[in-house]
């Protein structure tokens, strides 16, 4: 059957009129409000390692590491899908969402073995970003390089 | 000359094969919607004892036809033809059901479409009489299909308002060349239809020009009109699908509404949080074996068209771009001949 654009551009419009509309200002809130709160979580510890004596430096890394920590034990306990479907956004960027994106594949895929299963598909959604967080930081570093 | 052949699409049987039996199981989320009452078998436990999600509904397709053939007094030894499939890759969970239980197997991918796309095979082999006894089994699993289909179930995303939940079940029919009915007198065969919808979160847009054309066509063919009809049921459209066919129908003529009912719609209540409603090829197979079949047996509705609707996607056609192709097939069940 030959497509037929005209039809398709008229179906097209028939279809959008009945798909509801994602309510999108309480979605920007949840994901201000929950990005925020973790965002609170990551500075509480930021001060406390800081407290504790820790160098700026020192202290980032190991924030890092807690929240890594809490995001992907939320996944494995099973209650970060449900703060993700309300909170969106808000619990995707933070680096806990990227934890979770990294433990929910690899216990999912388990039972396809340690190596192509867990290991391989680990990475499946974690993998675009790291590929493309490390691509433009070396082409922002080289630019920076050239430019100073 | 075919002489059974009614129109462009639609087959009449000379020899109508009867309904016998019906076996259906469900998950636990199924057991907790509105139509629980009517299911054989409802899991508490969504692995059903097994190491995998894949096994589990493998098992769940098994013990389906084992209702089935509980209810019919029959022995799998005198079933002719297993038709069956499922939404997996390779349909590992008819295959491998069909491993133990050790019948001549037929298998069938019409995505969510198998259920109709098994019983109008089943029907045309008993009245072309090489067989007498025929299962038409279906299975899918919530779990399965996200993970082949979408994304792992611990990842915390939102799913849009226009997606659809896989029902976790299996439902199985026996038709036989004798019996009291009810019957299966006609079936009309859909085409693929596609009308260039890319979004795997909307499978009633994709797949309401195919049930539209589905419906359309078997009128034409038949004759019939609507009102010969007490019900007309599609598998899984869903609110956003069941809408943008019955203002598909009603541009071309056909007022359906008022005899109009959706699998996807009814087994879900609304409080369940499954979005636009169920799918999966097991949603028009447990509603269809489980309260349909005692509608009709309890004399609500005597004569019924049911088409189950399918989405033919997979995951590398919607990577590459591909629009996703619908098709829908449709029998009608009648409770005289």
């Amino acid at each position: 059957m030959e497509r037929d654009v005209k039809k398709e551009q008229e179906y097209k419009n028939i279809a959008q009129k009945y798909e509801p509309k994602p309510a999108l200002l309480k979605n920007v809130v949840m994901a201000f409000v929950v990005g925020g709160l973790i965002s609170d979580i990551g500075q509480f510890f930021l001060n406390f390692y800081l407290s504790r004596g820790y160098s700026m430096q020192d202290a980032n890394t190991l924030v890092s590491i807690t929240m890594v920590f809490l995001g992907a034990f939320l996944t494995g306990i099973g209650v970060y899908d449900d703060i993700g479907k309300f909170a969106g956004a808000g619990s995707i960027v933070p680096i806990t969402g990227f934890a979770n994106s990294i433990v929910s594949p690899a216990m999912e895929f388990k039972r396809e073995g340690f190596v192509f299963g867990a290991a391989a598909k680990m990475f499946t959604i974690a993998g675009p970003v790291i590929v493309y967080g490390v691509s433009t930081s070396i082409i922002i570093g080289l630019i920076y390089y050239f430019l100073k | 000359m075919a002489e059974k052949k009614l129109g462009t699409q639609t087959v009449k049987f000379k020899n109508p094969p009867s309904i016998i039996a019906g076996g259906t199981i469900v998950g636990p989320k199924e057991g907790e919607g509105p139509l629980r009452d009517y299911f054989d078998m409802i899991l508490v436990d969504d692995t059903y004892g097994e190491k995998s999600w894949e096994k589990a509904e493998s098992k769940m397709f098994q013990d389906a036809v084992n209702l089935a053939l509980k209810k019919a007094n029959l022995k799998i030894s005198e079933i002719d033809y297993l038709l069956g499939g499922d939404l997996l890759n390779q349909i590992i969970s008819a295959n491998f059901a069909a491993r133990q239980l050790n019948v001549p197997h037929f298998g069938l991918y019409g995505a969510c479409s198998t259920m109709t796309e098994g019983l109008t095979l089943g029907a045309m082999l008993i009245d072309g009489g090489y067989a007498d006894y025929i299962i038409a089994a279906t299975s899918s699993h919530f779990s399965t299909a996200e993970r082949q289909f979408r994304y792992p179930l611990e990842q915390g995303i939102q799913r849009p308002f226009t997606s659809q939940w896989t029902v976790t079940g299996a439902g199985a029919t026996i038709l036989a060349s004798t019996g009291e009915g009810p019957y299966i007198t006609h079936a009309t065969t859909g085409k693929v239809v596609d009308l260039g919808m890319k979004d795997a979160n909307n499978m009633g847009a994709a797949m309401a020009p195919a049930a539209a054309d589905t419906i359309i066509t078997h009128f034409k063919d038949t004759g019939f009109t609507i009102e010969d009809y007490d019900l007309i049921m599609t598998g899984d459209m869903g609110r956003v699908g069941r809408d943008i066919l019955l203002e598909l129908l009603y541009k071309e003529g056909y007022d359906i509404e008022s005899k109009y009912k959706d699998c996807g719609i009814e087994i879900f209540d609304e409080s369940q949080d499954v979005h636009s409603g169920g799918s999966g090829a097991a949603c028009s197979a447990v509603v269809l074996n489980g309260w349909l079949l005692s509608q009709i047996q309890n004399g609500v509705y005597k004569k019924v068209l049911f088409m189950a609707t399918g989405a033919l996607l997979s995951p590398t056609s919607s990577q590459q771009g591909e629009s996703i192709p619908g098709i829908a097939h449709a029998i009608t069940i009648s409770t005289t001949l």
